[in-house]
Parts: structure tokens; C-alpha cells; sequence
């Protein structure tokens, strides 16, 4: 959890920075004691276990996001490309139609690599085509949603092969060493996605372009190469979430992956990540994640919230979390 | 159930034929324009399909008519789209609108230039401007349910899914209660779920960790119920005995007909309403029956003894 930041110089200011690092895991603690101690039920390792496994579609698409957005762009589309990798992947599962691990394979390469290709687009698009990323990802999310709902002619696009389905099936239901497999993978995705962003000179550009664009330009950081392989990471974690995804229910709907979007920027921002560019928080977008699946759980579990009020407690919280964790930079 | 009101249909034409005798039928020329909204999620699916073979059917049935189905992706493409039906001189439009504020005044232009309306499932604000209405039944869907739940299990712990916060659902979940009241079936539970199956997953995950005991699942929808399943197969719980669902979706009436533990019914809210409506209105030009009014379809229980009825299993819901 070493994070270097560009802008931390003096030793004062590196501490309110390790302040504001640590702040979502504070949030985090918090949500479990009071989850805690609104329904017993709620620590147990099954519950646990059960809303970790359910945050990490969206931890690993916040983790793309946090590429994104700490290089000061926007990615409105993920939601939809999930959707439209999930549709495609199963499609071209059930036209191979075999049940062995070769045919598994084949599907997640192709998913990777059109998640690959989806990001390329939206990448190259705003660099070449010089146009706010919000515009554009808000055009590709259009695209994408509507090419599920053809492909899938309005219906469901349902894994034909049933024998198929029990061997991807413990991509999601299956454990190692006790630990689910898709905390495993969002745990690797985030170590990698940390390596990138805190030790590599890549990561170093994508933090300069989204501090200063001009001043990174000047330094010679190469503009459009840095930008248009943050959205292509985006488009591979979208991908990789979706490897993790299909096993779950083996079907896409018109409706896979609606307000994902919107979900993965919450986490990022939660995280600690600053929406207009220029600070990264890997791990704090993880727990940002985790943090937004805990609001959820905790509101089915407790007994004294109306199903009409959910939304409104559960926006609340989030926002009081915020606030705690500004109180606690501040304080320093 | 729709072949026989067809057939019905042609014979009333033919007799009507035989006893004026002038009444050439190929002779006629209609044209009925659907507007239906574009397929956006499965349900709306099924009415693009069902319009779409109840379109082929119509036309090969009745010589001289003409079906233009038109399906748009919101309301105010609706709007439009029933502006370039009408420039089509269409002689009877059938819409299934969006929402009823947004469409209740294009479609009172229709009308105001003498074609027959012939509204479906979402009823316009001003019913004087429908010919023919023809609708599924949300409280009754939900009576169903509810007394399946009673007939069934006598006494126990239910645990509810709500759709999206609409009228429907409101209307679904509140005569679900009212069936289930005085009887030892017991609603512990209702979470919104949006009618999608990975909400439903998530919060039926909540439900287990949270009721150490749960008897029966009201899904309330047939795409909810899958998700809900996945959790329960994930949890390993066998106090479940059967989840009930809706609609009529393809995937859960073969598991009723294939005699699954746990899906032994359904409950209908059938697409394929689109259809009865289309047949009343080409009645309508083609039979001397009177044809105006409201028709309400049931809102069936399914079981293995007539799943087979409402099994299409070309169509995408």
C-alpha cells in the first residue's frame, strides 16, 4: 500500500497525504462496526465474503477508471461494454459449441481483446478526435447498449451449453484457499493496476497529464499515447470483469451492467482519486468499491428501513462518509 | 388461445360473407398501423415478436390487409413514429404507448382524422379517445400469486421482490398482501430488485444471510427469479421450496413443464397481448361482430398441465 504522489514534497504535507490515503479504510471500518451493530448477521463470513465477491465487478472497472480519471478523463461507456463484451463472449461460446477448457479460453481471449478494441475506440477518439471524453463515451454507451439489444433481439443472451456452464461456473462460485475467485482476481487486477500507476514512468505520465496537460506536454510526455492507453486499461478491466461476470448468472440482458458507470466513478471518487485528474488511489478505489456493495447490504439487512427509502439512506451515508473523510484532512 | 379467436374471426367473416352475400371480402382493402416500443428489455422483446407473427398470420388470413408495425426506442419517437403512420393512410392503429401523459395527445390526432384506436396494456389519460382497449391485469397478477403462496404452503415465511417503483408494481405487490391476509403465509421481506436478475441475485444473497428461515420466494418476475435461484444454489439452503416468478418468460415455462421442484408455476403477463389486440381490431374491418370495448386478459396460473398453451419458444422472452 506504498503510494507516491507527486505533489506530496515537504514532510508535512506527507503526512495529511497518508491521511487521505488511509481515509476510505477508515470509512470502510466504520460502515462494518455500524453494519455490525444494526444486525448481528452482518459479520458473519458468509455475508462478508458474499458482498466482497459482489463489489468486485465493480472494483476491477474502478480500477480502469482510476486510469482514466487521474489522467483527467472520463469513461461514461463501461457499463454499456459490459454489457456488449458479456453478449458477444457468450455468442461466440455458443456458435463454438464446445464444453472443454480450449473453448473457455477462446471466449475470454475474444473478450479481451474486443474489450481491448472498445477502449482503443474511445481512446483514439478523444485524443485524435479532440472531442471532451465526456461527449464521446457518452456516444460509445449509446453504441454499445444498443448493439447488445440487437444482438440479443431485445431478449437474453443465455450460455446454451450446460456443461459449459458448470465448468466456467467456479470463475465466480469457486474458492481457493477459501477465497472466492473473484476477489482473488480483483486483488491482482488492483496489484498490477498499482504497480503501473505508482512504479512505472507510465503512471508518472498519466499523473502529469492529468495535474497539468500543457506542462506534461512541454516536459515531453508523448500526449496522446499516455491518454489513449488509460482508456484501453479501461476497456481490459471492463473485459477482465466480465471473465468474472458471465459464470455468475450465464446470460446478458439488455439491462447487464446498467448505471455501472456511474457505480465505478462513485468508487473511484470514494476512493480518494480526484475527479479532475492529477491524483490516483488504486487501493482506495478498491475499498471505495467494497464500501458502495456494504451501503447496499447493510440497508437489505437492517430492519427499520422502508424499501421506498433505501436510495435516500443509502445516498446519505455516502455522503456523510465523504464528509468524515474531509474531516479527517482537515484535523491534520 | 389466440388461434381460436382468430378462427373464431375468420368464420364470423365467412358467415357475414354467405348471409349478405354482396360483402366481397378480397375486395377490401385495410391497412392497420402497430406502434409498439422498440425491444429494450425482455418483455418488450416478446411484444416486438408476437406483433411482428400476429402481423404474417393477420395478412395471410385476410385477404387485402395490410400490417406496418412500427416499434421506437422512447416516447417522444413514438410520438413521431405515429405521425409517419398516419401519413401511410392507415385505416386502425394499435399502440402499446410508452407512457400515458407523453402519448395521450398524438394519439388523440390519430383519431381526430377518423382512424380506429385500439390502445394496449398502458392505458392514455383520456379513455374516451380508445375504440378498443385491450390490457393485462396487475391486481390480479399479484391475487394469484398470493393464493398459489396460500394453497400451497398453508403457513410460512415468504420473502417479496418489487419490480421498479411504478404503478404496476404497486398494484402487483399490494393485492399479493391482501390475498395472502389471514392465512399463516407471512411476507418477511421486500426489497426493490428493478425486474433485473443481478439485483435480484444481490438482494436474495441479503435475504439468506439475513432470514435463518425462508419458505418460498415471490420473484414477481421471471428474470428476477433467475437470479434469485443462482443465490439459492450458491447458499446451499434447503428450507426454500419453491420460488414463483412471472410473466412467462420461454426459459421458466419449460422448467413448469419439465416438472422443476422449484419453479412448479408461473404466473402469465403475456407479450403476446399485443397480438389479441391486433386480431379484435382486424375483426373489426373484416366481421360484422361487434368488436368495441375493453378486454382484460387473465392473469393465468401456469402449471405443467397447460404450460404447453404459453410455451413459444422461438420468441426472444
Amino acid at each position: 500500500m506504498t503510494e507516491t504522489v507527486i505533489r506530496s514534497a515537504s514532510q508535512a504535507r506527507r503526512f495529511s497525504v497518508d491521511m487521505r490515503t488511509l481515509s476510505p479504510f477508515i470509512a470502510l471500518i466504520v460502515l462494518i462496526i455500524a453494519g455490525t451493530l444494526i444486525n448481528p448477521d452482518f459479520l458473519t463470513a458468509s455475508n462478508l465474503l458474499n458482498v466482497v465477491t459482489r463489489s468486485a465487478f465493480i472494483a476491477i472497472i474502478a480500477v480502469g477508471a482510476t486510469f482514466v480519471i487521474s489522467g483527467g478523463g472520463l469513461d461514461l461507456s463501461v457499463g454499456s461494454m459490459a454489457a456488449l463484451i458479456a453478449g458477444a463472449m457468450i455468442l461466440i461460446l455458443n456458435r463454438m459449441g464446445g464444453a472443454d477448457v480450449g473453448t473457455l479460453a477462446m471466449g475470454m481471449g475474444a473478450a479481451l481483446a474486443l474489450g481491448a478494441v472498445c477502449g482503443l475506440a474511445n481512446g483514439l477518439i478523444v485524443t485524435f478526435g479532440r472531442i471532451e471524453p465526456f461527449i464521446v463515451t457518452l456516444g460509445t454507451m449509446g453504441i454499445f447498449r444498443s448493439l447488445v439489444i440487437w444482438l440479443a433481439a431485445g431478449g437474453t443472451i443465455t450460455l446454451r451449453n450446460a456443461d459449459l456452464r458448470e465448468i466456467y461456473r467456479p470463475a465466480y462460485f469457486g474458492t481457493i484457499a477459501g477465497i472466492p475467485v473473484p476477489i482473488l482476481v480483483f486483488l491482482v487486477v488492483a496489484a498490477i493496476g498499482a504497480v503501473l500507476l505508482y512504479r512505472t514512468s507510465f503512471g508518472r505520465h498519466v499523473i502529469a497529464i492529468g495535474s497539468n496537460e500543457d506542462v506534461a506536454r512541454y516536459s515531453g510526455v508523448p500526449i496522446w499515447r499516455v491518454r489513449t492507453l488509460t482508456y484501453v486499461i479501461q476497456g481490459i478491466c471492463v473485459a477482465i470483469a466480465v471473465l468474472v461476470y458471465v459464470p455468475r448468472l450465464g446470460s446478458a440482458t439488455p439491462t447487464t451492467g446498467l448505471l455501472w458507470e456511474l457505480q465505478a466513478i462513485t468508487a473511484v471518487v470514494v476512493g480518494g482519486t480526484a475527479l479532475r485528474g492529477g491524483i490516483g488511489r488504486i487501493w482506495g478505489t478498491v475499498a471505495g468499491a467494497v464500501i458502495l456493495e456494504l451501503v447496499a447490504n447493510i440497508m437489505v439487512l437492517s430492519n427499520f428501513v422502508s424499501e421506498f427509502l433505501v436510495g435516500a439512506v443509502q445516498g446519505a451515508i455516502i455522503i456523510i462518509a465523504m464528509l468524515v473523510q474531509r474531516s479527517f484532512q482537515r484535523g491534520r | 388461445m389466440r388461434k381460436t379467436t382468430l378462427r373464431l374471426a375468420a368464420a364470423a367473416g365467412l358467415l357475414a360473407g354467405l348471409a349478405t352475400g354482396a360483402m366481397a371480402q378480397d375486395k377490401k382493402n385495410v391497412t392497420i398501423g402497430v406502434s409498439i416500443p422498440a425491444a429494450t428489455h425482455g418483455w418488450t422483446g416478446g411484444v416486438v415478436y408476437h406483433a411482428q407473427e400476429a402481423a404474417k398470420q393477420l395478412e395471410k388470413t385476410y385477404p387485402g390487409l395490410k400490417v406496418v408495425v412500427k416499434t421506437s426506442p422512447d416516447g417522444a419517437s413514438q410520438a413521431n413514429a405515429l405521425d409517419d403512420l398516419t401519413a401511410q393512410k392507415i385505416d386502425a392503429l394499435v399502440v402499446l404507448p410508452f407512457n400515458s401523459d407523453e402519448l395521450t395527445d398524438p394519439v388523440r390526432a390519430v383519431k381526430k382524422r377518423g382512424t380506429f384506436i385500439t390502445v394496449v396494456d398502458r392505458g392514455l389519460k383520456d379513455p374516451a379517445i380508445q375504440d378498443i382497449y385491450v390490457a393485462g391485469n396487475n391486481p390480479e397478477f399479484g391475487r394469484v400469486a398470493g393464493k398459489y403462496m396460500v394453497d400451497n404452503l398453508k403457513s410460512g415465511n415468504v420473502v417479496v421482490f418489487r419490480g421498479i417503483p411504478t404503478v404496476i408494481d404497486e398494484e402487483r405487490v399490494s393485492n399479493f398482501e391482501k390475498a395472502l391476509e389471514g392465512s399463516g403465509v407471512k411476507v418477511i421481506d421486500k426489497q426493490y430488485a428493478n425486474w433485473n436478475r443481478d439485483d435480484a441475485f444481490r438482494v436474495m444473497q441479503d435475504y439468506l444471510s439475513k432470514h435463518p428461515k425462508i419458505d418460498a420466494v415471490w420473484a414477481s418476475d421471471d428474470d428476477m427469479a433467475l437470479g434469485v435461484l443462482e443465490a439459492i444454489r450458491q447458499a446451499k439452503r434447503e428450507d426454500i421450496k419453491f420460488v414463483l416468478g412471472g410473466a412467462g418468460m420461454k426459459d421458466m415455462i419449460k422448467r413448469v413443464m419439465d416438472g422443476d421442484k422449484m419453479i412448479p408455476a408461473d404466473v402469465s403477463y403475456p407479450p403476446a397481448m399485443i397480438a389479441t389486440a391486433m386480431n379484435v381490431t382486424a375483426a373489426q374491418f373484416f366481421t360484422d361482430a361487434p368488436m368495441r370495448g375493453t378486454y382484460v386478459l387473465n392473469a393465468q396460473l401456469i402449471t405443467k398441465d397447460n404450460a404447453k398453451e404459453h410455451y413459444f419458444p422461438n420468441s426472444s422472452f
